[in-house]
């Protein structure tokens, strides 16, 4: 186990180096001269000497490589150029808020997803089956932010029954919390319930069709046993594997979702960037999420490895 | 195959005529991909003969006619300017679909060429698949709103993001399949033969590798539209007053109140869209490679 956690590790290294690559030749792409579409037509020529200056886009292109990893390796991702603050910080200051939205959604995304494709598998071809299946389907197929906007229409605009945006923090007033999270949670869930129904099934089909799960019938295990004990477990597998796939699903959205429901968080803050053409929010909020990511992912590989030993000794190919 | 036939001519003359086209027989017996076929059907149809189809300019302005619902005159109402929706929506599918062939296009052309190479030569591999995993580091959208806000917006630059986002993906199941056919028996009688690198690429193993490589791309088409419209809903898409559907519901949803129709219409055709294409893919996967469950 020690040899594939380290094994793991330093395999990430190179991985993580390439991700702050790219976060950095993102500013490289801008067309034309960055300093003066950040400051603005208007701007004066001081004006965009300074916001060059601030960018460190006077100096040449490995003194700006060298800075960029010697800032990262502080732990300095840069300063807004709007806010003017430190990206890092306004990072941090919006993560709770993302962060409870997104366990919210995989919440509902394991539960919901989970269950309904195991349900559709035990009733093969039944109208749950059909039903489950073609929800899921919907689900993987409709745009989330027009979900989003529907379901504002719906349940804010003409039932009234919960907020068309806004957030409340947790720790203040959770019932609060929970009324606005839930409309960005759902639009934000449907996609990966989708996904996951449509795995769960499958794996579940196929595993139901095992010789193991033949012989727990056989020596007169109940239903529920073999379903609950014999067939569940090995279901898990591909669905944990799935679950970094699912984090990152939830992140891509989370822009989208969180502007239309003015919600505070990382997402809202990287789509009002965007437009403002704030390069170091952008390039830092990215490089946050996909390090997190990796890290996310690395963890759920262990804890898969522990799961299966198939894993750790047969790595490599 | 052809040694087996060989060894029983008996057998082989008295097996039945093979049928011609077998997977196309087998894709029209399969109902949901039909009902696919059917839903993107009519989507590129629209896009195909939009100048027949519309009538009016999509960005002809007539306030006088603003906020019209749907209805007889308008089939599909009209805007805040009383620009015909219709005429957007069949405009925005042109678009739409454009975009999406050509990231599919880019998809086929880069990822079967990363793929191959990483999965052929195995010296190139730790580094071309390392690289391909950072950039599947980032969550897609995101990645793309970060290469599309670097570039400016527009729709050429959201092609290019999509592609260079999505690459990797089709690069890493070109890969799989590549290292599965290239320990193949006919592989090594081949490169017995004497049959260079490039030959037994493009003519042996390539061509066992299509399966999964047309079902992947058939998802990243459904993929790239959606993804597209997220990108002109946050104003990183082809610039108004170009008909996006991303960009009709951004606009449309400052009146979702008065007008729901400007939102929902265009949500409903890409919705079409993407059923239509995800059908498509789900029935091309399991007539052409069972094995393959669903992937990302």
């Amino acid at each position: 186990m020690l040899r594939y956690v380290a094994h793991r590790l330093l395999a990430s290294i190179p991985v993580l180096f390439l991700v702050t690559l790219i976060s950095f030749s993102l500013m490289q792409l801008v067309p034309g001269d960055p300093a003066i579409l950040i400051a603005g037509l208007q701007a004066t020529p001081e004006e965009v000497e300074r916001v060059r200056r601030q960018l460190g886009l006077d100096q040449p292109f490995h003194v700006q490589l060298i800075s960029w990893y010697a800032h990262l390796l502080r732990g300095d991702l840069g300063s807004s150029l709007l806010l003017g603050r430190d990206v890092l910080e306004v990072i941090l200051e919006r993560l709770p808020v993302s962060f409870s939205i997104a366990l919210y959604a995989l919440a509902l995304t394991v539960g919901v997803g989970l269950l309904a494709g195991i349900l559709a598998a035990l009733r093969q071809n039944s109208w749950v089956d059909q039903l489950v299946m073609t929800v899921a389907l919907l689900g993987v197929s409709l745009p989330n932010f027009w979900l989003a906007l529907m379901f504002i229409v719906l349940f804010a605009v003409q039932l009234g029954w919960l907020p068309s945006g806004g957030y409340v923090d947790f720790r203040e007033d959770f019932w609060g919390w929970l009324r606005a999270t839930t409309l960005p949670a759902v639009s934000l869930a449907m996609l990966q319930m989708g996904l996951l129904a449509r795995i769960t099934r499958s794996t579940m089909l196929e595993v139901l069709r095992q010789d193991y799960i033949r012989t727990a019938r056989a020596k007169g295990l109940p239903n529920h046993l073999v379903v609950g004990k014999h067939a569940l477990k090995n279901v898990m597998i591909p669905v944990v594997t799935v679950l970094g796939i699912v984090l990152s699903l939830l992140l891509s959205g989370s822009v989208v979702i969180e502007t239309i429901f003015s919600i505070p968080g990382i997402g809202s803050l990287l789509g009002s960037s965007i437009l403002r053409r704030d390069y170091p929010v952008i390039q830092g909020g990215l490089l946050f999420v996909a390090t997190m990511l990796l890290l996310l992912n690395l963890v759920v590989d262990l804890v898969y490895a522990w799961l299966d030993p198939r894993i750790r000794y047969g790595h490599g190919e | 195959m052809a040694s087996e036939a060989l060894a029983t001519p008996l057998e082989a003359v008295a097996a039945p005529p093979k049928r011609r086209f077998p997977t196309l027989r087998r894709l029209l017996r399969h109902k949901l991909f039909l009902v696919g076929a059917l839903l993107f059907g009519i989507v590129l149809t629209a896009a195909l003969f939009a100048d027949f189809l519309i009538q009016v300019d999509p960005n002809r302005i007539s306030i006088r006619n603003k906020f019209r619902p749907p209805g007889s005159e308008w089939i599909f109402g009209t805007d805040n300017f009383g620009r015909s929706q219709w005429s957007r929506v069949v405009k925005g599918a042109q678009l739409s679909l454009a975009i999406g062939f050509g990231v599919v296009l880019l998809n086929a052309l880069f990822g079967t060429l990363l793929g191959a190479l990483a999965g052929y030569f195995r010296a190139l591999d730790n580094v071309l698949m390392r690289i391909m995993d950072a950039f599947m580091a980032f969550p897609v959208i995101l990645l793309a709103i970060g290469i599309t806000a670097a570039l400016g917006p527009g729709s050429i630059n959201a092609v290019i993001a999509l592609a260079a986002v999505y690459t990797p993906r089709t690069a890493r199941i070109v890969r799989a399949s590549v290292l599965v056919v290239r320990e193949q028996a006919y592989i090594e009688a081949a490169r017995a033969m004497g049959a260079s690198h490039a030959r037994i690429l493009l003519r042996h193993v390539l061509p066992n590798c299509m399966a999964p490589l047309i079902v992947q791309l058939t998802f990243i088409f459904a993929y790239s539209v959606l993804s597209e419209a997220v990108l002109s809903f946050l104003g990183l898409g082809a610039e108004p007053p170009t008909p996006t559907w991303g960009n009709i519901i951004a606009e449309g949803r400052l009146y979702i109140r008065e007008a729901p129709w400007i939102t929902l219409i265009p949500g409903l055709a890409l919705a079409m869209t993407v059923l239509g294409l995800n059908l498509l893919g789900d029935g091309l996967r399991d007539v052409l490679d069972p094995r393959l469950k669903v992937q990302q």
